[in-house]
C-alpha cells in the first residue's frame, strides 16, 4: 500500500515543484534566472522578484537520483579535483553543460535498458520471483531503466534539427534537478563553506555572467561584532546596486519587507516543526528533516513556504495526538545524526538504522536556517550564524542543545569528505559531546554526494558498535 | 548440565572460532588465516568442533562477530559488532581493563571500558595507514613474513623515520629507503613507529585510561607493542589468545544469551 502523505508534506512538495516550473517558464519567456548559495539573503533577490534556483539542493537532488557519480566524473575530466565539494563538482559539471542522461540507440531512437536495473518482481503474495536459469531474483520489467550516460548540450545545440536532436534533449533525465535552466547570474554567500566562492567564481567565469558576492568572515566569537555587522550591511548596499544594474529596476522597498516578512514566519514555522522531534516517540524523523532542507532553502522569502510549514506544523500536532508516526519502526532509541546525509546511498544508510530501532531525532539544520531578525542589522547577524561559520563554542552549544531537548541516546557523526569545515572540528565536538552529555559517539566515513568514499560494511559496524554502546549506557 | 557457546570472528584476513563452556572454561579454539568471502569461516568452524569432539547441535549458542558476521548463512543465532566482542573479550581476560586497542586487517578500534562493558569508541577512517594490512603490505615490500616483523624490529640499531601515513605512500618511502641500503630491521623498527603514531592519535580522541589491553593479531608483534607504549605512556597488556579475543568475547556474549534462552 503507497504511504500516506500529509498535506502539509504535499504543500511543501508543491512550492518547490512550482519554484522550479517558474524558474524553467521564466527562461523560456526570456527572464534572468540565476543560481544561488543556500544562505544567500534571498529576500533581496524576492525584492527584484528575480528567479533563482539552489545548487547546492540541486546536487543534493542529482545525488539522491544516483547520478552523482557520473556528474563527479564529468568535473574531473573537467580538471577539477576529486578532494573538492560533491556539490561543487556536481554543479560546476552542470554549469559546464553536462547532463545525467538516458542511453538511446541512435538508429532506432530505442532506449536501451541496463538489465542490472530495477527492483526484484514479486508474485501475487509479494515473494520475490526466482530466475530458474540464474537462481538469482528476476527484475520488474517495470522498474527497470536505461543505462545512463553523459550528454553535453553545448554539443547536442550544434547539432542539425531533426528527430536525433530531438531525442537528445528527451533523453536528459527528467526529474526537476537535471532540468533547471542554466544560469544568467550568481548569488554567493560564503557563510555556509568557504569552498562557496571559488565554486561561483568559477560558475561565473564558464558561463561569463555576473556574480554577487557577500564574504561572511568566519565569526571567532560566539556574539557577532558591530564592526562585523557593518562589514555585512556596507555588502547588502553594494549587492542591492549590482541587482539594481542587472535588473534595470530600482529596490522595491515593499516587496523586500514582505520578502523579510515571508521568510521569518517561514522560519518560525520551520523552528516549531523541527521541536516536534522532541516529543517520545517523535512523529517523524530527521531523515524527513532533511526531505525538506530543499522547501526551507529554495522558498523561505515565498508566502506558500510559510503557509505549507504552518500546515506541516498541524499534521504534526494531529501525529501526536493520534500518536502517529512517519517513522517505520517502533523507536528504541534516539541520536544526533551530525551532518549532511549521504545522498546517494540513503537506503544503506536507513537500514541498520530500522534494523536497531535507531530514529533520528536530531538534526542541525534546525538552528542552521530557523533564524528570526528584526530589521536590516539583525539580518546582517543572522546571515552571519551559519554552521561553518560560527566558533567551536556556538557549534557545541546548539548542538547539545538540540541533543537535550529532543533526548538524545548517542551521536552518529558523518565525517563527510566533501565537507572539510563541518568534517574538520568533529574530532574535537564528539569528545565534548560524551564528556558534556554522558552519551556514545560513533564517526563513519562517506560523503554528501560521491558514492565513492562511503562503505556499507564499515558504516553498519560503527552503527551496530553506537546501539550497543547506547544499550550499555542505559544499564 | 553444562551450558556450551560458540563465538565465531570473522575478520578481513582471518577466520576465529572458540568454544566454551559455562561461559569460563575454553574448550576448543580454532583459526584460518582466511576471512570473510572464502572457505576461512566453515572450516575454522568445522575445526573448532572437531577439536571440541563436538557438533554444531551441541552447541546452546552460537553468535557471530567481525566483519563477516552477517555472512554465514544460518550457522549462528545472533550477529553483534566486534567492538563489544573485543571489549568483552579483553574484559574477560583482564577484568582491569578500561582501554581497548584493537588492530585488525582493516580497521583500529580504540574501545573505553567501564565495569567491563563498552561505553564508547572511536575506529579509523576509510584509510589502511595503521591497519593490519598496512603492515602486510610492508611485509610484502621488504620480503619477510609478517610474523617475523616483531623479531626483526627488535635488532633495529638506528632510528628512520617513515613519516608517510598513506599505505601507498610508506611503501614507495620503505623502496627508496632499500635503494639507498638501510638496514631491514631500521626500516622494520620505523614502520612500528609510524603505525604506533597513527593509532595512538586515535587513542588520545577517546582518552587512554589504564589497564590497557591490545587485541588482534597485530598485538603479537611486539615491536608495535613497544612503540605503542612508548607514545602512549601508558603499559599495554596482551594475552596469547590475542588473535581470538573477538571469537572470545562472542562466545561469552552467547553463553549469556543461551542462559536468557533458558529462562
Amino acid at each position: 500500500m503507497a504511504k500516506e502523505v500529509s498535506p502539509g508534506v504535499l504543500a511543501l512538495r508543491k512550492v518547490v515543484d512550482d519554484v522550479h516550473a517558474d524558474a524553467r517558464e521564466a527562461k523560456k519567456a526570456g527572464k534572468l534566472v540565476g543560481w544561488s548559495s543556500s544562505k544567500f539573503p534571498c529576500e533581496l533577490a524576492e525584492a527584484f522578484d528575480l528567479n533563482v534556483m539552489y545548487p547546492e539542493n540541486q546536487a543534493a537532488g542529482i545525488a539522491a537520483n544516483r547520478d552523482g557519480e557520473i556528474m563527479c566524473q564529468a568535473a574531473e575530466d573537467l580538471g577539477f579535483d576529486n578532494d573538492i565539494c560533491g556539490y561543487a563538482r556536481i554543479s560546476l559539471a552542470y554549469a559546464a553543460g553536462k547532463r545525467a542522461a538516458r542511453k538511446f540507440d541512435p538508429e532506432t531512437l530505442e532506449y536501451i535498458i541496463d538489465p542490472n536495473s530495477g527492483k526484484p518482481l514479486k508474485d501475487a503474495d509479494g515473494k520475490v520471483v526466482i530466475d530458474e536459469t540464474t537462481g538469482k531474483p528476476k527484475k520488474d520489467p517495470k522498474t527497470q531503466q536505461p543505462y545512463t550516460v553523459l550528454v553535453d548540450i553545448h554539443e547536442i545545440e550544434a547539432m542539425p534539427d531533426g528527430p536525433l536532436k530531438d531525442k537528445y534533449w528527451e533523453s536528459i533525465k527528467p526529474y526537476r534537478q537535471m532540468r533547471i535552466p542554466q544560469p544568467d547570474f550568481v548569488l554567493c554567500c560564503n557563510n555556509i563553506c568557504n569552498c562557496m566562492t571559488k565554486w561561483y567564481e568559477n560558475i561565473a567565469r564558464m558561463c561569463n555572467i555576473p556574480l554577487i558576492m557577500i564574504d561572511i568572515p568566519y565569526n571567532n566569537t560566539v556574539e557577532v561584532a558591530d564592526s562585523n555587522v557593518k562589514y555585512v550591511r556596507a555588502q547588502f548596499d553594494n549587492a542591492i546596486h549590482e541587482m539594481e544594474k542587472l535588473t534595470g529596476k530600482k529596490f522595491d522597498n515593499a516587496k523586500f519587507e514582505q520578502a523579510c516578512a515571508n521568510a521569518n514566519r517561514t522560519a518560525s514555522a520551520w523552528l516549531r516543526v523541527c521541536d516536534y522531534l522532541q516529543y517520545k516517540p517523535a512523529p517523524y524523523s530527521g531523515f524527513d528533516l532533511f526531505n525538506h532542507m530543499a522547501d526551507i532553502v529554495t522558498a523561505r522569502g515565498k508566502v506558500a513556504a510559510a503557509e505549507a510549514f504552518e500546515l506541516l506544523e498541524k499534521d504534526l500536532k494531529k501525529a501526536i495526538e493520534e500518536g502517529t508516526t512517519t517513522t517505520p519502526f517502533p523507536e528504541q532509541y534516539r541520536v544526533m545524526f551530525e551532518g549532511i546525509p549521504c545522498w546517494p546511498k540513503l537506503p544503506a544508510l536507513f537500514k541498520p538504522l530500522k534494523e536497531h530501532g535507531v530514529n533520528v531525532t536530531a538534526v542541525v539544520y534546525a538552528p542552521a536556517f530557523g533564524f528570526v531578525y528584526d530589521d536590516l542589522d539583525g539580518m546582517a547577524r543572522a546571515y552571519y550564524k551559519a554552521p561553518n561559520s560560527v566558533c567551536i563554542e556556538q557549534g557545541v552549544a546548539w548542538r547539545e542543545g538540540i541533543c537535550r531537548d529532543n533526548k538524545v541516546d548517542g551521536v552518529l557523526v558523518h565525517y563527510n569528505r566533501s565537507c572539510k569545515p563541518w568534517s574538520g572540528y568533529m574530532a574535537e565536538m564528539q569528545r565534548r559531546f560524551t564528556k558534556d552529555l554522558g552519551v556514545p559517539c560513533a564517526g563513519f566515513d562517506g560523503d554528501q554526494a560521491d558514492p565513492r568514499n562511503f562503505n556499507e560494511a564499515q558504516y553498519t559496524t560503527r552503527v551496530q558498535g553506537l546501539v550497543e554502546a547506547m544499550e550499555a549506557n542505559k544499564k | 548440565m553444562s551450558i556450551f557457546t560458540m563465538g565465531i570472528d570473522v575478520g578481513s584476513t582471518a577466520s576465529k572460532c572458540v568454544i566454551i563452556k559455562d561461559g569460563k572454561d575454553i574448550v576448543a579454539k580454532s583459526l584460518v588465516a582466511v576471512g570473510t568471502g572464502t572457505s576461512g569461516p566453515a572450516r575454522a568452524i568445522a575445526e573448532v568442533l572437531e577439536n571440541a569432539g563436538m557438533t554444531r547441535e551441541e552447541m546452546d549458542f552460537v553468535l557471530a562477530t567481525g566483519y563477516g558476521r552477517n555472512s554465514l548463512d544460518g550457522l549462528a543465532d545472533l550477529q553483534m559488532s566486534e567492538l563489544s566482542c573485543h571489549a568483552r573479550g579483553a574484559a574477560f581476560l583482564f577484568p582491569e581493563v578500561r582501554t581497548v586497542i584493537d588492530i585488525g586487517g582493516q580497521d583500529v578500534k580504540v574501545i573505553e571500558i567501564e565495569n567491563g562493558q563498552m561505553r564508547n569508541f572511536v575506529m579509523n577512517d576509510k584509510c589502511a595507514a595503521g591497519t593490519g594490512r598496512f603492515l602486510d603490505v610492508m611485509a610484502r615490500v621488504l620480503e619477510v613474513n609478517v610474523e617475523d616483523l616483531g623479531a626483526l624490529g627488535d635488532q633495529s640499531t638506528r632510528e628512520i623515520g617513515i613519516s608517510s601515513t598513506c599505505t601507498v605512500f610508506a611503501e614507495s618511502e620503505v623502496i627508496s629507503q632499500l635503494a639507498v641500503g638501510t638496514d631491514k630491521c631500521d626500516i622494520i623498527n620505523g614502520i612500528h613507529k609510524s603505525v604506533a603514531g597513527r593509532v595512538s592519535g586515535l587513542c588520545n580522541r577517546v582518552g587512554v585510561r589504564d589497564l590497557v589491553v591490545m587485541t588482534g593479531g597485530v598485538a603479537q608483534n611486539r615491536g608495535i607493542v613497544k612503540a605503542l607504549r612508548e607514545q602512549l605512556g601508558h603499559e599495554i597488556h596482551t594475552s596469547p589468545l590475542t588473535q581470538y579475543n573477538g571469537a572470545l568475547g562472542a562466545a561469552l556474549f552467547a553463553y549469556q544469551k543461551a542462559l536468557k534462552q533458558q529462562q
